[in-house]
């Protein structure tokens, strides 16, 4: 393969590999949806956070509380779970 | 603290089982004890990649079962010293694979194991979805192809929504990419995707590029996990995807075509 070639050859490069990759570059857009495939980043932060709130009133352990994130679909639902020692049900205000 | 790897794609015949055997092998040649797990029921490969089938008396889902202990069912390897095998199933019934059964037994692993490797079936039923659901990080194997690619983009969106670390809100899973059955000169043509090109779409860290290799078919006639045919070009790229996986810093090799450089080819030969 001489000078020439070379650069022929490597101009077919526009050929099947590039195409391939615009496809899969738009599929993939597509099928992540509009938030890209974001891993709820967030969450765990939230989880600490959150049992940093409930500790102030009730003493619970790290692995008492759970977080969920679900999707289904279009819609995302969060769902917090906390379950509270059975001695320390916070006491009912006087009224 | 043992560590949960899953070998996954999406996709079948991409290379995982073949992956999953030369990593755990190279992980156990390094001394940490590891075993590799096929999660593939009903059509159980791993015991002939690892040369093992013969050996075969219990299974994964025996043990889940109650049916025999951990023990009875882990094939020690003849071959390196710290390596184990925990064959599949080859049970009709989907549900085998329920999951408090899986907790447990890797609960089990997790007490005397350094690397538990997670061998996943093709698809996103059962069987791949407990491949993946414990795992601590992932080696997503992607042949560098259309079908492969956009497969192991939705396995990245499962990890990062289905995972017991998603799920639970834990650190999310480590992916790893690991492209595999890469032919240089045919990226050199322009009829196959590039390194660069798969990394672009999937935006994830590469451990090893592994090149499409007659020594991989030659060493599973043989039953003997391509890594330790150590002179082979894939052998020697598992070992360096070991390496880097283990925090060694490894050039990547087999990117291109060896035999015709950039100057061979300018000017002519
Ligand atoms: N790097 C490679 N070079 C050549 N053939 C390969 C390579 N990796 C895998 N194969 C072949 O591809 C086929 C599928 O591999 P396998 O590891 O069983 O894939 P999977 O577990 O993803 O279905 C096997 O025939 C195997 O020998
Ligand atoms: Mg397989």
């Amino acid at each position: 393969m001489g000078f020439f070639d070379y650069f022929r050859a490597n101009r077919k490069k526009q050929n099947s590999a590039a195409v391939a990759k615009e496809r899969l570059q738009i599929i993939v857009a597509h099928e992540r949806g509009s938030g890209r495939r974001r891993s709820p980043d967030y969450l765990p932060a939230l989880k600490r956070e959150l049992l940093e709130v409930v500790r102030k009133y009730v003493q619970v352990e790290q692995d008492q509380i759970k977080v969920h994130l679900d999707r289904d679909g279009d819609c995302e639902v969060l769902e917090l779970n906390i379950l509270l020692p059975d001695d320390e049900v916070p006491a009912r205000p006087a009224t | 603290m043992a560590k949960i790897i899953v070998v996954t794609s999406g996709k079948g015949g991409v290379g995982k089982t073949t992956t999953s055997a030369s990593f755990a092998t190279g992980l156990a040649l390094r001394g940490f004890k590891t075993v590799v797990i096929d999660f593939d029921v009903g059509l159980r490969n791993l015991d002939l990649i690892m040369g093992c089938e013969r050996r075969v008396v219990y299974d994964f889902v025996n043990v889940i079962n109650g049916e025999a202990a951990l023990n009875q069912a882990l094939i020690k390897d003849k071959r390196v010293e710290t390596l184990y095998v925990l064959p599949a199933s080859q049970t009709r019934d989907k549900d085998a694979l329920e999951q408090s059964g899986v907790e447990r037994v890797l609960d089990e692993l997790r007490q005397s194991f350094d690397y538990i490797i997670c061998d996943s079936p093709a698809g996103i039923e059962r069987g791949a979805m407990m491949a993946m659901y414990f795992a601590d990080e992932a080696l997503v194997t992607t042949n560098p192809e259309v079908s492969s690619v956009r497969d192991s983009d939705r396995i990245l969106g499962i990890l990062a929504s289905k995972s017991r670390r998603a799920v639970q809100a834990e650190e999310p899973v480590k992916e790893h990419l690991v492209l595999t059955r890469y032919a240089p000169e045919r990226v050199e043509r322009g009829d196959m995707l590039s390194v660069d090109d798969v990394m672009e779409i999937l935006a994830i860290p590469l451990l090893g590029v592994i090149p499409e290799s007659s020594a991989v078919l030659q060493s599973s006639n043989s039953g003997v996990p391509v890594i330790l045919e150590e002179t082979t070009d894939a052998g020697s790229a598992y070992a360096d995807l070991v390496a880097r996986f283990l925090g060694e810093e490894r050039p990547h090799r087999f990117l291109t075509t060896e035999k015709k450089g950039f100057f061979k080819r300018l000017f002519g030969n």
